[in-house]
Formats: structure tokens, sequence, C-alpha cells
């Protein structure tokens, strides 16, 4: 009877077909239906067009500079993030309410608004770009402005992912290394990096991915300007916004492909990473 | 009323082994009747099967004359008694004992008087208005009872109803059951892993193992007279020694046990034999070295002694003695002792007597 | 300030202090100062300017859309993550994972594609284009558009809260209430939705924040008709790319109250979620 799929093994608790219908109808409708005419469209597309699309130098500029903003803003997080956790789990001290629930603001706030807050903060005149301006460090208009908002994007991904597993960690296992004759540095990093290794990796992963994809709190503090500092969504748009939709579709494939190629890498290391820890 | 199985069996996983394989007993009117056997032997499921929480691939389930295998779980009136008890944690004491009442749609006043009642019962008149987690193990355990109790079932189920207690409390909870039981004198079914527990409690034991039913019988016959090697081993944490078959007796190194008629000669042979059943005996010192065992280990556990032995075939032997007994024995580490086997269950590998 | 774990495992107070204090100061500088200006550009000239602004009759229509938008998606959406979740956590049927990342898809779509996906199956050039335009129906660059693009990407949040919640606390007390003769509606309103509700309510308000402030899909399906398919987060931009700064962050920081009100909120709901258990 398991032959056919959405057939279940038996069991008692009502709404099997209520909860099956509301969801499959869902999901065909919301997502896989609309999925279907980006492929369609995609297939439709003449190769060479699809070719331009995405090799031409503009596309090739915003590819580039997506995924290194994205990478460096990352890193930077992975970094940084990885602080923020610590502190948060580790240390009791004043503040440290605020401090946590500040790490979840990029998720809660809408991204045009980080947008020009950004763009505004780092503008010529503004609070933190009056400060570095003199300095000869422009961040609005240029691509470090473009990483900029990536790592105020990202931040909640890496501290989220990371903080749950410094949580579990047994502060047993840490005086057994003393015990041993390990300073605090060498437990750091022989005991607790490798714990939680796994789980920065996919923090940092995710906050990539999401900065792949990040739109509204780039635009307003990039400056837009093709070839320098125009992003991989923003290029989409544009294209829409010329009516061309086969290009922008090319775009847009190309950029899933990349991200669910990421996403993919991140699963299978974790289940290689579980299985060899001898977990499920 | 009487619950009878026929032929129960349950897959869970297409081509794997069974969970449970033709389970068929009867668990009599009025009598509790224990589901006993190692975690995975599959008597949670048959219970489950019962209560119709599982459904089962084959076989039937009988309340009293009814058929019920394809009756739907809130048509059955069981009353179940969970593992961990699965209390409504967002609703009082006496909401979670009132609950089968009230989705019964029956009067408040009959549901008021009805819960008083019950929280007599179970003796927690006091801690109506707790909410569960603020309940000790035992208290939260006499909740589930009273829940269970409140819809007047049919039968009472109860699945390892004392497994998250600690040692006091399921001994006190066991005189409480047995208690309530002589009360109410509900058809009772009882899963369990504890031999202690099953043998107190019931007047019909199912040991159960892999999913297949090994024996069914009084506490007693359970006992002394094990049907298969698996009960033989799993109650009493006897101990096990190997041989053959030999001139129609099983040879265990220098003892020849029992007698076997016809089994084949050179037959494996299994014997069980419990810490309290056998018998020890000073040895001449001049007696062949062959008949005795040599005293490894002594360990005193308040009341007797725990002996550990080394037979001539290399078999470790584990006996208790009381006290006394072991005083009037008066050996010590590295002695040797005679050793009685008589008390052993034989089993003659895919035969038995 | 103090450490958990025990004397031998702690780091020195230099290394503490120092590391609480570059905590705060790239959360300071990352998150703290964006936000402080976001309130000072949209009251700094007066609230009489901030409430003038919001009075607008294209960011008052704005809101309105804002709030009609929510209040389609973030139902939709809370029906379709309790059944999903219920149906993930309680059922085993082939498909499951696929299922399970069908429904996080839209999370790790960028809402550029989220917006594209429906142009291109509703657009005049879409799949359905020909068709809709017979029948004289407009999805994109109108308010249809929005509310489906905004339930596309909002669709996950329910369902990720309660499905973890569902998950580990097990069907035991369902099961319970069966045998004591519920029915399935009495089940899931007397035992399921109270075990569940710290969690929906979360997955509510965080998909009421992300549906309210949604930019990118937005953008792409809206149009941007001034008056009539402008969202709050829409309106946003193009106050700004007018300069009309006190417009463009006094909108902004209603959306800003609405996120820190958000987070206040999941926060006590995580609390109190602790304390029950």
């Amino acid at each position: 009877m398991s032959a056919l799929p959405f057939t279940r093994r038996a069991g008692v608790l009502p709404g099997y077909g209520l909860s099956l219908g509301i969801t499959l109808f869902t999901v065909c409708l919301m997502v896989l239906l609309p999925l279907t005419a980006l492929i369609v469209k995609a297939s439709g597309v003449d190769w060479s067009d699809f070719s331009t699309s995405i090799t031409g130098p503009r596309a090739r500029a915003a590819f580039a500079l997506s995924v290194g903003a994205s990478l460096a803003a990352a890193l930077v997080n992975g970094v940084f993030g990885t602080l923020v956790a610590w502190v948060l789990v580790r240390y009791r001290f004043f503040g440290r309410r605020v401090l946590d629930a500040l790490v979840d603001l990029p998720f809660a706030l809408p991204t045009a608004v980080a947008g020009i807050a950004l763009a505004t903060v780092y503008g010529q005149d503004g609070w933190l770009g009056s400060l570095l301006e003199p300095h000869g460090i422009s961040v609005a208009y240029t691509r470090l402005g473009v990483t900029v908002a990536l790592v105020f994007v990202g931040l909640p991904f890496v501290v989220r992912t990371v903080e749950p597993v410094l949580h579990e960690l047994d502060p047993k296992v840490e005086e057994a290394a003393a015990t041993l004759g390990a300073s605090r540095v060498a437990t750091f990093f022989r005991v607790i990096f490798p714990t939680f290794a796994p789980a920065l990796l996919t923090g940092v992963s995710l906050a990539f991915a999401r900065g792949l994809g990040e739109y509204g709190s780039i635009i307003f503090i990039s400056g837009n300007m093709p070839l320098r500092t125009e992003i991989v969504p923003l290029l989409i748009v544009t294209k829409l916004e010329q009516y061309d939709y086969a290009g922008a579709t090319a775009v847009a494939v190309v950029m899933l492909a990349v991200s669910f190629a990421l996403l993919l890498l991140v699963n299978l290391f974790q289940a290689r990473v579980r299985r060899a820890r001898g977990l499920r | 009323m009487s619950v009878t199985v026929e032929g129960l069996t349950k897959k869970f996983a297409p081509g794997g082994r069974p969970a449970v394989h033709q389970a068929t007993f009867t668990a009599p009117s009025g009598a509790i009747t224990t589901l006993l056997g190692p975690s995975g032997s599959g008597k949670t499921t048959v219970l489950r099967m019962i209560a119709g929480l599982e459904a089962a691939d084959a076989g039937t389930v009988r309340l009293g004359a009814l058929d019920c295998t394809r009756l739907p779980v809130r048509e059955r009136g069981v009353g179940v008694v969970f593992q961990g008890y699965a209390l409504f944690k967002h609703l009082s004491v006496r909401r979670n004992i009132a609950f089968g009442l009230e989705v019964r749609r029956r009067p408040k006043a009959e549901i008021d008087r009805r819960v008083e009642e019950l929280l007599a019962l179970v003796q927690l008149e006091a801690l109506g208005d707790r909410l569960p987690d603020q309940l000790s193990g035992g208290q939260q355990q006499r909740v589930a009872f009273a829940r269970a109790l409140a819809i007047e079932p049919r039968v009472l189920l109860l699945d390892e109803p004392f497994g998250a207690l600690d040692s006091r409390v399921r001994v006190e909870l066991r005189t409480w059951l047995a208690e309530l039981h002589r009360k109410t004198h509900l058809t009772t079914i009882l899963v369990t892993h504890d031999q202690d527990e099953a043998l107190e409690l019931s007047q019909q034991v199912v040991v159960m193992n892999e999913g297949r039913i090994e024996q069914i019988g009084s506490p007693d016959e359970i006992y002394d007279r094990p049907a298969t090697a698996f009960v033989a081993a799993f109650i009493g944490n006897a101990n096990v020694l190997r041989g053959t078959v030999k001139e129609g007796q099983a040879a265990l190194g220098a003892h020849a046990l029992g007698a076997l008629g016809s089994a084949p000669e050179g037959s494996a042979v299994q014997a069980f034999v419990r810490p309290d059943e056998v018998k020890l005996a000073r040895a001449d010192p001049d007696a062949p070295a062959m008949s005795l065992g040599l005293v490894e280990a002594l360990t005193r556990i308040g009341g007797f002694v725990k002996v550990g032995l080394r037979l001539p075939s290399g078999e470790r032997l584990t006996v208790e003695l009381g006290k006394a007994e072991f005083e009037a024995l008066s050996v010590s580490q590295g002695d040797r002792v005679l050793v009685d086997l008589g008390g052993a269950k034989i089993f003659v590998e895919d035969y038995s007597i | 300030m103090s450490a958990t774990g025990s004397d031998a495992i702690r780091e020195p107070a230099l290394v503490r202090y120092s590391a609480i204090a570059v905590a705060i100061a790239f959360l300071g500088l990352s998150v703290v100062v964006p936000l402080a200006s976001v309130l000072v550009q949209a009251f700094g000239q007066g609230a009489g300017r901030f409430l003038a602004a919001l009075r607008e009759p294209e960011t008052w229509a704005a809101i309105r859309l804002t709030l009609l938008t929510a209040a389609i998606s973030v139902p939709l959406n809370t029906a379709f993550g309790v059944a999903a979740a219920w149906l993930i956590a309680r059922y085993d049927f082939r498909g499951k994972g696929v299922l399970t990342t069908l429904i996080d898809l839209p999370f790790s779509i960028s809402p550029v594609i989220a917006g594209l996906i429906f142009v291109l199956l509703f657009g005049r050039q879409g799949l359905f284009g020909p068709l809709l335009e017979a029948h004289d129906v407009q999805i994109i660059f109108a308010v249809p558009g929005i509310v489906l693009a905004t339930t596309f990407v909002t669709l996950p949040f329910v369902a990720r809260e309660v499905l973890p919640l569902m998950q580990s606390q097990g069907s035991n007390e369902e099961e319970a209430a069966l045998t004591l003769g519920a029915s399935g509606w009495q089940v899931f309103f007397r035992v399921t939705l109270p075990k569940i509700r710290f969690g929906l309510v979360t997955g509510v308000i965080l998909c009421n924040a992300r549906a309210m402030g949604e930019f990118g899909a937005v953008s792409v399906v809206s149009g941007h008709v001034r008056g009539l398919t402008n969202t709050m987060p829409l309106q946003v931009e193009i106050l700004y790319n007018e300069y009309n700064l006190v417009g463009a962050f006094s909108v902004a920081s209603l959306l800003t109250l609405l996120a820190m009100v958000t987070l206040v909120a999941k926060k006590l709901l995580e609390r109190s979620k602790a304390v029950r258990r």
C-alpha cells in the first residue's frame, strides 16, 4: 500500500485527509504552479539569448558582485556572529536581553526600512559616513556599501544557528579538558570549536544564500550603477522593467541554481557530519 | 467484561519483522492480565491494538462478545493509562478527569459529582486545582488512573504505568493498584517489563518475546513451569548452562541432570537455574575436582550473599544464599564447593520436556 | 557581570569584558545606529511633521493596502501552517521529505524571483496572461498580485514555528483524548491548540511582520500605481527617491515600530513558553 505517494501507515489520529488536502492544494497552487511557470518560461528561451543574458559583461559583473559581497559579509558574520552567540550564551551582563533581542531585528525589520536607514547613516552627511569619508572610506554607492548591508541582513542567521549548539555544550566536557591539562585557548580550539563548526558553516551558508537574493536593503545604499554596484536581483528587476522577460528568467534560473546547489551541499555535508558522529 | 484477541498481527515496516505475530489470548473478566516481556517484544503494540490506537493488519479484538476490531478508538470505551501518563498539561487535575465526560456533553452537575468521587478514590481531593506539572510522578499517575476511570470504561489498559517512577514509589503504587482493582473489579490489562510487578499483581501472565507469545499462565505456572527456554531465562534472572544430551540425560560438565526420554543423543541442551535454586555443600577435600565449583567472588548484599562460582567446564554460575545459610556453609574465596543443580529447568534445542 | 559554568572553565575577566564590548560595539554599529537614525529622521523635525506626513492621502492608501494584504495572507498561512504541521508531524507517508522542502522553498528564494514567478504566471506575457486578459481580470500590477506574492513569501512562517513543536510534543495527549471519547475537532480545539498556542502565536506574529514589511516580491508585482498598488514599504521607496525624507522615514518608523513590537512579543512568548516547561 505504500507504493503510492501520500499513502500513510495506518494510524488512528484523525484529520489526515483534511490536512493532506489543505497542504497539497496550497503547495500546488502557491509553490509548484509558479515554479512551473518559471521553468516553462526558461525552457522556452532561445539558448543563445539565454547565454547572452547571463554572460554579458553586465550580468557577469552583477554575479561577481553578488557572490563576492555575500561571501565577504557571510565571513564577517561568521566571526562576529560567533562572538555575539558566545557572549549571549556564556556571559551574564547588564543589557544581555536587549542585545539578544537586537540580534533578531534584521529578521523583523522590513528590508526597505533597513535600506534607507543604512543609506542615510553611511551617506556623506550621515552619522557614520561623515566620520569615514575624511579617511577616504566611502561606503554609500560602493561595493563596500553592498557588503555592509549584507552584514546587517545576515547576522541573525549565524547567531541563531550557532547559539543553540553552544547552549547544548556540556560544561563537563570543558572541565574534563581542563583536568587533562588543556589551557582555555586549547580547550576552545580543540574541544569547543569542533563541536559548533558544522553549525557555524550552516549559519554562514544561510547568510550567504540570503545575501545572494537580498534586494530591499541593498538598492538604496548601492547606487545601482551597472557594472559597478548592480546586484543580481536588481538586474532581474531592471530586465523586467524593460519587459525583457526572457532575460530576467534566465538570470533568475541561474541564481536559483546557485543557491539551491549551495543549500544541497550544506545539507549533504551536515548529513555526513551527523553520520560520522554516529547521530541518527 | 473479558477481552479476547485472536491472531493479532502488526507490521510497521513493509517487509520487516512483524512487531506482533499471531497473538491469541483471553483476558478473563474482572481479572488483571499482564503482558510481560523485554522492550521491543510487542507487548505495547498489542495493548495499543486493543485500545484501537493502532489498526491490526490481521486478527480480531473482542470486548465481551462484541467484535471491535474496526471500531474507532473513541467508541471503544476503553480506559487507557499511558506510559508517561499523557496528562493534558494545560488543564487542571479536575479538568483532566472531567475531560471524557465533557466531550460527551454530560450535565455539569453530574460531571462535578463524578470528578469529586474519583478524586476521593485516588486520594487527591486537595489537589484538584493544580496543574499536572505541579504534581509528583506518583500523583500524576493517579490522576491518569482517575481520568481513565471517569468514562466508566469496559476495560482498563495500563501501559507501563509505573515505568517512570523510582523504585520505592513503584512498590507503593503496586499495592495501591491491587487495592483499586479489588474495589472496581475492572478487567485490566497491564503492560510491563518488570517481572515482580507481573508476578505480584496479576491473575494471568502473558509472556511475549519478539512479537510472539511464549507462554500464558498464572504467575505460579510461569515461575515454576516455564514453557520455553526464553521464559525460563527471563523469569528469575536464571543462570544459563550449556551441554549436550548423553544417555537420556543432560550432560553439563560433571553434572548429569533430568530424564530427557527420547531426546536424540548429542543434541544441544540449555539448563536454566535461578541463583536461589542452587544448593551448595562443603566439599570433602578428596572429592574429584570435576563436580566442584571454585568460589571466585563473594559479595554481601544486605540479608543475603551473592556467590560467584566457576564450574570445571569454565562456565560461571551466580548463587544467592541467605546470610544464615552462608554462615553455616562457611566458605571463603578460593575454596571449592559441591554444587547441586537439581532445580534446573532443561530445554533440548527444538525439543522440550 | 558573571559567566555561566564553573570557575575552572571561565575565561579571565579581561577576555570576558573585551568580548562583551566587541559584541555590543558590533551590534551597536550594525543594528542600533541604523534603527536610531530612522526614528531621528522621522521625528527630528517635530511630531507635527511626522503626523502630517502620515496624513498624505497616498501614504494613507498605502497603509490601508498593507493592512488589507496582511489581513488576507496571514489567516490563509495560519490555516495552511497548522494543517501542514499536523500532516508532517503526525503521519508517515511517501513524499514527506519533498513536501517539507517545497513548504520551505519560499524561504530560500530571492524575493525578486518570488515576484517574477507570479509575473510569469499571471502577467500579460505570462502563462495565464491571455486567459486573464480575455476575461478582463488583472492580477499583476494590481492588488491580487500583491496578496499572492505576499502569501507566497510568508507561506512557511507558521508551519516552521508549529512543526518542531508538534514533533517534540508527540501525540500522546491526542491519543489519550481519543480514548476518552473526543472527536477529531474536539481533540484539535481542546488538546492540540492549547499545546501549540505559544508557537502558533509566534508564527502568526512573524508571518504578519513579514507580510507587512515585504518589499522585493511586492515591488516586482505591484507596478507602483500611486494610491492604488503601493504598500507601506513601496511608499517608503517612492518618498525616499523623491527626497521626501520626513515622509519616507515617517512611514519607515511605523514599520520599525511594528518590527520592535514583533520582537518584544516574540521574546515574551519565548519566556512564557520556557516558564510553562
